[in-house]
């Protein structure tokens, strides 16, 4: 992953809006050619508006960003060229035809018509019957690949998806990374950013976690998940106990209502995890133990705890 | 130059206006229609003629001031306005695309609109008045500048408006009365010395008096002059855009 190019990259971005009010608090990120890079963040983290000023739609107050090497405000037309940007909002013109609307979306990017490619675009995000549905008459999920398909129409090489899942239900869900899927084999870089950690945790190579305006965490998902996770070590024993023996006070087990199994959760990222004295505690304790099993915590875990270490 | 993106955005823009044939274009075609009727026939048949040319037909430029003025500057200003007000104008803004070739798609279609509008409402008028155009150069020369530079001020208008109110605001309350009181229905001799006076400060004046000189070689004002104030506010508004252009005026935060 690292000898990967760096297709777009954001130096000390700060945006500060009109009301005052400072969105974005010195942004340093690298974007990997074709990587897919999943941004988490709570409500007003700035994510939208992180986007938004890499596509052009907000104006930095300091720093700078290119992309494939061209700056964003000098270079406006190279840049933007390879981008193309889903918006969160679902914005469409009300009274447009569905392939109107995607050939408009291409014209605008400077690329000559091309109605076998918008064809096969529609029919690969199954739109292929509402090619000529009033944009109006569509539903929420239909509209939203209609934004898809209207961002993929230049063919873009990085692609911006804000929170396309934000509404949408598990079948239209599974089509959308369907569809990431298949332009990351194509060697699109995709940046998205969404609620839903699981997604992050499915489909993303690198994680990045930003709340308040700052850039908190970006790693590769395994890394993140091991360097930043708690483990839990799940310990099944052989015969049930009432309570917890005196000498395992110290490791603020849980125990299971039926008794046999003991639950201890530990840092990951500490040198000593207390395992094998626990273990050794157990032992004396007098339990026998039956089976063994740890587990990682979930990016869900770990963004709360960044977030609420941040707070 | 991104010409795609501008003949996207004017293909775009007139393919709005057929979708909305009836408001755009027939509904002024049909007020036009009843002015002729009204003024043309009801009174004109009681004025004989004014500076020698017969009543009815000495409103037809004025009419189609009235409609070119009001028609560019709601196009074009409803043009820009509406996709601010959805927000399908991110698509716009994150494209490779150039203010200036924003403002020629959807200036360039505004005024497209308003000159189809305008040989509508002139083929109108052969059905009810004898028509002769003394200067059709001239003519057609005020003719298009008018379109494009009402459609100009009409996007700097879409452009200002952050609301529906503001939109309506300058096209109602200045440019509609501007257009009545500029001599449309009458000439301006004929009101008394004093409002002769305050007529001159209006300049849509000078743009009626200029039209209907190249129809009648008849005007309240030398049609140098007519010419020289349409530039002048042509300029003017190039000037603004230009302004607004290099702050990124309200488009983004
Ligand atoms: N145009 C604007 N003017 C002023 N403040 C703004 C503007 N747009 C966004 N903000 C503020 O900037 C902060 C970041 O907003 P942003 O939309 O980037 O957040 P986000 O991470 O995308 O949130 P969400 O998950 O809700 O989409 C918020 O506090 C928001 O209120
Ligand atoms: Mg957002």
């Amino acid at each position: 992953m690292t000898e990967r190019k760096t297709i777009v990259s954001v130096k000390g971005l700060t945006k500060t809006y009109d009301n005052g009010h400072q969105a974005l608090k010195g942004i340093d990120l690298d974007i990997q050619e074709g990587e897919i890079l999943a941004l988490l963040g709570p409500n007003g983290a700035g994510k939208t508006t992180l986007i938004s000023t890499i596509c052009g739609l907000v104006s930095p107050s300091d720093g700078s960003v290119s992309v494939a090497g061209f700056d964003i405000i000098k270079d406006f037309r190279k840049t933007r060229e390879l981008i193309g940007l889903v918006p969160q909002e679902l914005t469409l013109g009300a009274f447009d035809k569905v392939i109107n609307t995607v050939s408009f979306s291409r014209g605008l990017y400077g690329k000559p018509a091309d109605t076998a490619l918008i064809d096969n675009l529609l029919d690969e995000l199954s739109l292929g019957d509402k090619k000529h549905s009033m944009v109006q008459q569509l539903s929420g999920g239909m509209k939203r690949r209609v934004l898809i398909a209207k961002a993929l129409s230049h063919e873009p090489r990085v692609l911006f998806l804000d929170e396309p899942t934000a509404g949408v239900d598990v079948e239209l869900r599974k089509d959308m990374w369907a569809i990431v899927e298949r332009l990351r084999q194509s060697g699109v870089t995709i940046i998205l950013t969404t609620h839903y950690i699981e997604e992050a945790e499915e489909i993303a190579d690198r994680v990045g976690i930003i709340s308040g305006g700052e850039l908190l965490e970006l790693e590769e998902k395994q890394i993140l998940m091991s360097k930043l996770g708690k483990k839990r070590l799940v310990i099944e024993l052989k015969n049930p106990v009432d309570a917890l023996p005196a000498e395992l006070d110290e490791y603020g087990l849980t125990l299971s209502g039926d008794g046999t199994k003991l639950t201890y959760t530990f840092d990951a990222r500490q040198e000593r995890t207390g395992m094998t004295s626990l273990l050794s505690n157990i032992a004396t304790a007098g339990l026998v133990v039956k089976d063994l099993n740890t587990q990682q915590s979930s990016l869900e875990d770990i963004f709360v705890d960044i977030v609420a270490a941040e707070a | 130059m991104n010409t795609e993106a501008v003949k996207a955005i004017y293909k775009n823009e007139m393919r709005r206006t057929r979708n909305t044939l009836l408001q755009s274009i027939a509904a002024p075609v049909i007020s036009t229609a009843l002015y002729f009727v009204v003024f043309g026939s009801a009174i004109g048949s009681r004025i004989e003629s004014v500076e020698g040319v017969a009543y009815g037909a000495f409103i037809v430029p004025g009419l189609m001031m009235l409609s070119l003025l009001t028609q560019s500057i709601s196009n074009a200003s409803f043009g820009i306005f509406f996709p601010k007000f959805t927000g399908t104008i991110y698509e716009v803004m994150s494209a490779p695309v150039s203010f200036f070739e924003i403002l020629l798609g959807y200036v360039g279609a505004a005024a497209t609109k308003s000159f189809i509008l305008g040989v509508l409402i002139l083929i109108t008028a052969t059905f009810f008045v004898d028509l002769r155009i003394a200067h059709p150069f001239w003519m057609i020369g005020f003719f298009l500048l008018t379109c494009v530079t009402f459609s100009l001020f009409g996007f700097i208008i879409g452009l200002w408006a952050d609301n529906f109110e503001k939109l309506q605001l300058i096209p109602s309350l200045i440019i509609t009365p501007l257009v009545f009181l500029g001599g449309s229905f009458y000439s301006v001799d004929m009101l008394p010395a004093f409002w002769q006076k305050i007529s001159l400060l209006n300049p849509v004046l000078y743009l009626i008096s200029g039209f209907r000189w190249s129809f009648f070689e008849v005007s309240d004002v030398q049609v140098g002059i007519s010419l020289s104030m349409i530039l002048l506010f042509l300029l003017v508004c190039i000037a603004i855009v230009w302004a607004m252009f290099r702050t990124g005026y309200k488009l983004k935060p």
